[in-house]
């Protein structure tokens, strides 16, 4: 899998590529802007792209914007957005086309690369992987109110675990129960906050993107 | 006459004229008013005369300084009046004065005559007391004296001849009223001086709250003291509040990151001595180090958050809201009409203020519905927090909104509160500042 880098901190920059090697992906191109992001994608057309949020020449939220702006001119390429904080209000913003294959994570993730990895490569098969951190922020928020609150404590978990991108079969394993059992879950949850039968992955973003809020 | 006719072309000039008419008769009396007020100062200058001239008797001296604290509300009271009536509101020039509570009989007194002595706004009441009775004699009494002579004038027909009878006066202006003919001329008069009167009447009082204003309002030099005291007294406040804040963040950091750190240093030693008598235990360290730098960088991260919130870095203060209302547990709208960026202070200022109230609504106020307006109009950035709650928010009494206004201060900021028991409750900030042109980005 070819995975192109926007990070401009020397550090991790080759951190992140000397990991990847390690892990079986393939690096065309490291950049340390935007721009240079557009266009390495331009270029390389890779499998999936890993953005720092925070890029010169401003240093404010630069890569989500390349990220975004990426997507707009490939539609559905996969995004793996990395930052040193998350916010709810800019994962929003990720998932908001509603076409999944974005992944917003900590840095801090990196460290365990083999579960790193394991996003990356969910992200890029077209699923989300949201970092524990922003969920906790939402059932926080959620915790009176909102399109969630009529889910089932159970259900509830589903869906976090769903947010955090994680398979029917992870999830099962997670929460000790049967795949069967999830799916029940899943399409309870499904009906509840209203979304149609269709293709499952396109559901579970859009389950997420419910769960992100107003 | 009452301004509830219909608005009609000619009940409107009905209307303008009555209302016209009845502010003269209002205003003359307003004039006489003032003249009360005048000839009260004029006792109290007699009452400080005596006690001052009694000062041989060492007692009457007492009385000086509640003296004049009675002429300040005198004074203060032609100030209201003023601007109430004349349409001359005049600022109060008083530098603060604290009533002695303690000490002996002539101590307090001491203290108290210090403070009104040295104050230039006393000398200058004093000033004005001796003038205001010349003052508003002949601009409260003119007017009035013209509606009285022409009312006359206009009554005579039926009065003349009992006062001619009586051996009065019987001249009214100009004419010799000995029949009754001659007395029914002085009706159109009297009307003349009515009309003078009433076109005087508001005229005069407006005059009159100049001449107040001359003297009774600070002078420039009350005026840039008593600015000059705010800033001192805002600027030590700024400096308190930053001095407080690096105190927390250093311990923060002393107790957070960089004892994490230590203990993660610790645990790689630890590790390095057994790696190669017992792998398994110097593994089991390394994870327990990982897990500990990743506390830290939380940790770290929470600090951050505290101290500059990465979404008001990126975006500014409208998405920093729209972030926080993200956050909340309540329900929260939010607008904002923003064209630029104010300058990272004021918007850091108007962040922290706009958390605390909302997390001030989510603790004290029960509310269902918030909403949060952001604007900019008349150089200020314009903060609206309102919520339908229970109310009875007090500044007083919360050492939360105490805070927002002082956090609001150092950048000549105001916060104001409408919170009426039962709700809803409004808070409205205001920051004077310039809006910076929204970041381009390339993308």
């Amino acid at each position: 899998m070819r995975v192109v880098i926007a990070e401009d901190q020397f550090l991790l920059r080759d951190g992140l590529i000397r990991m990847l090697g390690a892990l079986g992906f393939e690096v065309p191109a490291a950049v340390d802007s935007g721009a240079g992001l557009l266009t390495a994608i331009d270029e390389h057309r890779p499998d999936a792209a890993i953005v720092d949020v925070r890029l010169p020449p401003t240093f404010t939220d630069e890569g989500l914007r390349a990220a975004l702006e990426a997507r707009r001119r490939v539609p559905g390429l996969p995004v793996l957005v990395l930052s040193q904080y998350v916010e709810p209000i800019y994962a929003r913003e990720l998932l908001a086309d509603g076409s999944g294959g974005v992944g917003y994570l900590l840095k801090d993730r990196v460290f365990d690369g083999a579960q790193f990895a394991e996003a990356l490569r969910r992200v890029a098969a077209g699923g989300t992987a949201m970092d524990p951190e922003v969920i906790s922020r939402l059932l926080a928020r959620n915790a009176g109110d909102g399109e969630v609150s009529g889910l089932s404590p159970r259900e509830r978990e589903v869906l976090e675990l769903m947010a955090g991108g994680r398979s029917n079969a992870a999830i099962a394993q997670r929460m000790v129960i049967t795949e069967r059992a999830v799916a029940k879950h899943t399409s309870s949850i499904f009906t509840k906050l209203g979304l149609q039968p269709s293709d499952d992955d396109n559901r579970r973003v859009l389950a997420v993107l419910a769960y992100l809020g107003r | 006459m009452t301004g509830k006719t219909a608005a009609t072309g000619s009940s409107a000039g009905l209307r303008r004229r009555g209302s016209w008419v009845g502010t003269g008769w209002v205003d003359s009396v307003r004039g006489l008013a003032f003249l009360g007020l005048a000839l009260a100062g004029v006792g109290l200058r007699v009452a400080l005369i005596l006690e001052l001239g009694l000062a041989v008797f060492a007692y009457p001296l007492l009385l000086v300084p509640p003296t004049l604290l009675a002429v300040r509300r005198l004074a203060g009271r032609t100030r209201r009046l003023s601007g109430e009536w004349c349409g001359v509101p005049i600022p109060v020039p008083y530098r603060a004065y604290a009533r002695p509570v303690s000490g002996g009989v002539w101590r307090r007194f001491g203290r108290a005559s210090g403070q009104l002595a040295t104050d230039p706004a006393t000398w200058r009441d004093l000033l004005w007391m001796t003038v205001d009775p010349v003052t508003s004699g002949v601009l409260g009494v003119f007017p009035a004296g013209a509606l009285a002579w022409g009312v006359f004038g206009v009554l005579m027909p039926a009065y003349w001849s009992p006062i001619v009878r009586a051996g009065g006066n019987n001249w009214y202006a100009f004419i010799h009223v000995n029949s009754t003919a001659n007395a029914w001329l002085c009706v159109p008069l009297g009307i003349a001086f009515i009309a003078l009167g009433l076109w005087l009447a508001p005229l005069m009082l407006r005059l009159y709250g100049r001449l107040a204003h001359s003297m009774l309002a600070p002078t420039r030099q009350a005026a840039l003291e008593r600015q000059v005291t705010r800033l001192s007294e805002s600027r030590a406040e700024a400096v308190d509040t930053g001095a407080a804040e690096i105190r927390r963040i250093e311990r923060d950091l002393h107790d957070g990151a960089q004892a994490r750190l230590v203990a993660m240093g610790m645990t790689l030693s630890a590790a390095e001595q057994v790696i190669d008598d017992n792998p398994d235990a110097a593994r089991a360290l390394v994870v327990e180090a990982r897990d500990a730098s990743a506390r830290a960088l939380t940790e770290l991260r929470d600090l951050v958050r505290g101290i500059h919130p990465p979404v008001l870095a990126d975006r500014g203060i409208a998405e920093a809201v729209r972030a926080l209302a993200m956050d909340s547990p309540l329900r929260i709208r939010v607008t904002s009409e923003l064209a630029g960026r104010p300058p990272a202070p004021v918007e850091s200022a108007a962040y922290f203020a706009v958390n605390e109230l909302v997390a001030n609504v989510a603790k004290h106020a029960g509310a269902h519905q918030v909403w949060i307006d952001l604007r900019y109009e008349r150089g200020m950035l314009r903060i609206d927090v309102g919520d339908d709650g229970r109310g009875g928010a007090d500044p007083a009494q919360g050492t939360g909104l105490r805070g927002i206004e002082r956090r609001l201060s150092a950048f000549d900021g105001i916060l104001a509160l409408s919170s009426p028991p039962g709700g809803p409750t409004l808070a409205t900030m205001e920051l004077p500042c310039e809006l910076s042109s929204p970041r381009t980005s390339s993308f």
